[in-house]
């Protein structure tokens, strides 16, 4: 185990306990945590329509981890608003824990938000800029019920979160979020979620917008996370390399529909759908030079 | 915070502009405590030009108030004597045998003859003993007369007052002395004359300066207020709230605001329009931009992740509009806000120009001084440029203060505008 010193916090890299041993795991079996039928979501702008989910169906298993891959514009972010209940569906139905979900009023939609929780792409605008990182990580204990626990067990439940993510609680404490890094900035997202502990976590691009070097960091605490509290975690990226290697289950995501989905080795070796060929060719290889001919067999298709 | 405020104080522009509204709301405050006179008190009649003025009545009608130049203490001299009554005086103390010799009627010995005369007259003696040329009543009467007269201060020296009521001093000064102006009870120096009703200009052009930076401050409160409350609904709920709002906001950017101003206010009649109807009025009517931009600021917000981060740790609407969207727009409501005011110091100067301004007998406001000098040919006939001018010069200073105040703020917080 190495240590590396980023920002103002010692970090410590635990890659070498991420644990794979899910990808075989048939998650089928397990109880569903979200599921959704002929999911929909139109836009208007003026005489404009834009379809941008069009009829989705899926079914994610508890403790799975499920990656939902697409370029820009596919409207992965869409259905990330839709499943987090910031956006309703214009059509189609999603299930939460087996039930139709309601979250018609303000408390039923705080109550959903309990087990639902989410990872915005960027860092740097998903904190408020007056808040300080106290009030951010106060905040998730208030929503656990937390409200009344003397001080010294919320500010040892605070610090016990950080750890997790490998920060020092006592230093972040009356600082500002933007005085972090990228990297320390996501990494306090996941503390959050550690003390919210949601039935399911939405990632959406959670490690775009930083380094590589954080990023293996970030993904790390994501799945050691997954495999403490067994929370199903959907992971939505442009990027499918990464999905091949830390998904239970990908779905494809074109123009607004799924065009494939299944066990990452079958989609990713064994692709059929024109697009996912298309992806999977995107992702360039050190050594070989970069086929970009493939563009073509999008356009030809 | 204190960044920004440093920020914002190290901006020249913003600097000049803030010094320059000090200034004024300075002096707005502090001038009545050395100037006590009531803004609406009349000194004079009609324009009288900047300079010192002495008041004439006390100067003519009061024993003590007296200051008078040597060839003028002659005359009063003679106004208060004249030689024919000496005359008589000295043509009685004759005839009565009195020593009448170095006596006569001159200047020179008044004071002798008239010591004279308190010597030897008395009413009785003079009824009793009929002296040539006095025998008949009549004569004895206007004799009497006479000594009554003189029974009235005639001292020769003249005396002043300085100060008011019981504290004052009486200061005796020789006829041939001059005398300080500010030492004269009454005088008034007035260093921007006085209106057409003989107010003195300048007392009431702090005072109305006044009157019109609280209108402008109440109004500019106001429509801020409203225009917030209604951009941060109408952005952050959107859907048929936005629609309900918008279409208020619509019908009143159709409608010519300043036109609206005008028929609210002639509604109303120059006895019911106070100082507050005026601010309000202002403000209901200059609610619509800020409302429009606070709207379009708050839909750019509202999709922000930390929005939503906010909405998933289960805040309330209340708490994400005041803690999550309020604190990124406040800078631009801050200066939304001197914009409003500068805009409500000026709509209540147009009004007030036009003669729909707040009731003129109650306090007097920038514009209700230009209205008066338009009404009483201030521009015209009388060119009393000191009527006028000066409330133009502080109308301006306060818009131009306040616009570049608000020109620093943008500069200070929209870094595209930075040089």
């Amino acid at each position: 185990m190495k240590t590396e010193e980023i920002g103002a916090a010692v970090v410590e890299d635990t890659r070498e306990s991420v644990s794979f041993g899910t990808r075989d795991k048939d998650f089928s079996k397990e109880p569903l945590c979200l599921s959704g039928r002929g999911v929909t979501r139109v836009f208007h702008t003026g005489k404009v329509t834009t379809v941008a989910v069009d009829h989705v169906d899926f079914d994610f298993h508890k403790g799975e981890l499920i990656s939902i891959v697409g370029e820009s514009g596919s409207g992965k972010t869409t259905l990330s608003k839709m499943l987090l209940g910031l956006l309703e569906p214009t059509e189609g139905e999603i299930m939460f824990q087996g039930q139709p979900r309601d979250i018609s009023t303000g408390a039923k939609k705080r109550e959903y938000w309990k087990g639902i929780q989410a990872i915005f792409q960027d860092p740097f605008s998903s904190y408020n800029v007056f808040h300080k990182i106290d009030s951010v990580l106060l905040d998730c204990i208030n929503m656990r019920g937390g409200k009344n626990l003397p001080k010294e067990k919320k500010y040892e439940m605070m610090t016990e979160a950080c750890s997790f993510v490998n920060l020092k609680f006592a230093e972040l404490t009356n600082k500002y979020p933007f005085e972090l890094s990228g990297g320390q900035m996501q990494r306090l997202m996941i503390a959050r979620i550690f003390l919210l502990k949601p039935n399911i976590l939405l990632a959406d691009e959670p490690t775009s917008m930083i380094d590589a070097c954080s990023r293996a960091t970030i993904l790390d605490m994501l799945l050691k996370l997954r495999d403490e509290t067994g929370m199903t975690v959907i992971f939505i990226t442009h990027d499918i390399g990464l999905a091949y290697y830390i998904s239970d289950s990908v779905y494809i995501m074109e123009h607004g529909k799924f065009v494939e989905s299944g066990k990452p080795d079958k989609v990713m070796l064994e692709p059929e759908a024109p697009y996912t060929k298309r992806l999977i060719s995107d992702v360039p290889k050190i050594h070989e030079p970069w086929d970009l001919s493939t563009v073509d067999l999008l356009q030809n298709a | 915070m204190k960044h920004t405020l440093k920020n914002v104080f190290h901006s020249p522009r913003f600097l000049v502009g803030f010094i320059i509204f000090m200034f004024i709301l300075l002096t707005v405050l502090i001038y009545p405590y050395f100037v006590h006179r009531d803004p609406l008190q009349g000194l004079g009649k009609g324009f009288l030009e900047p300079g010192t003025y002495v008041s004439v009545y006390d100067t003519n009608n009061t024993g003590t108030y007296r200051v008078e130049l040597p060839e003028a203490a002659a005359n009063r001299l003679e106004a208060t004597l004249p030689v024919k009554d000496r005359q008589t005086m000295l043509n009685y103390l004759k005839a009565m045998g009195a020593d009448v010799s170095g006596l006569d009627t001159s200047n020179e010995h008044f004071e002798e003859l008239i010591s004279a005369w308190k010597a030897n007259y008395s009413e009785a003696d003079a009824k009793k003993n009929k002296y040539e040329g006095f025998a008949t009543q009549a004569q004895r009467n206007a004799l009497k007369r006479l000594d009554n007269s003189l029974n009235a201060d005639t001292s020769v020296a003249m005396s002043i007052v300085r100060g008011e009521g019981d504290s004052a001093t009486t200061t005796k000064v020789a006829e041939n002395d001059y005398v300080k102006v500010d030492e004269v009870a009454n005088a008034v120096t007035l260093p921007l004359g006085t209106d057409n009703f003989g107010r003195d200009t300048l007392t009431e052009l702090v005072k109305a300066t006044g009157i019109s930076l609280l209108v402008g401050l109440l109004a500019g409160s106001i429509a801020t207020l409203l225009g917030l409350l209604v951009g941060l609904l109408a952005g952050y709920v959107g859907g048929i709230v936005d629609d309900v709002l918008m279409f208020i906001a619509n019908i009143f950017t159709v409608i010519p605001g300043f036109v609206l101003l005008i028929l609210i206010y002639s509604a109303l009649g120059a006895e019911s329009r106070s100082i507050a109807t005026c601010a309000i009025i202002i403000g209901i009517t200059s609610w619509v931009w800020t409302a429009r931009s606070v709207r379009s600021q708050v839909i750019s917000l509202r999709n922000r992740d930390h929005v939503n981060l906010s909405k998933l740790s289960g805040h309330s609407l209340f708490r994400i509009v005041t803690t999550d969207i309020l604190p990124y727009i406040a800078s631009y409501v801050v200066m939304a806000f001197i914009l409003q005011v500068s805009s409500g110091i000026l709509a209540e100067a147009q009004l007030s120009m036009l003669g729909l301004g707040p009731n003129p007998n109650e306090l007097p406001t920038l514009g209700l001084m230009m209205n008066w000098a338009k009404l009483f040919g201030a521009y015209t006939s009388s060119n009393a440029w000191w009527a006028y001018f000066p409330v133009i010069l502080v109308i301006a200073l306060i818009s131009f203060s306040l616009n570049l105040m608000n020109t620093g703020l943008d500069q200070v917080f929209n870094p595209t505008l930075r040089d």
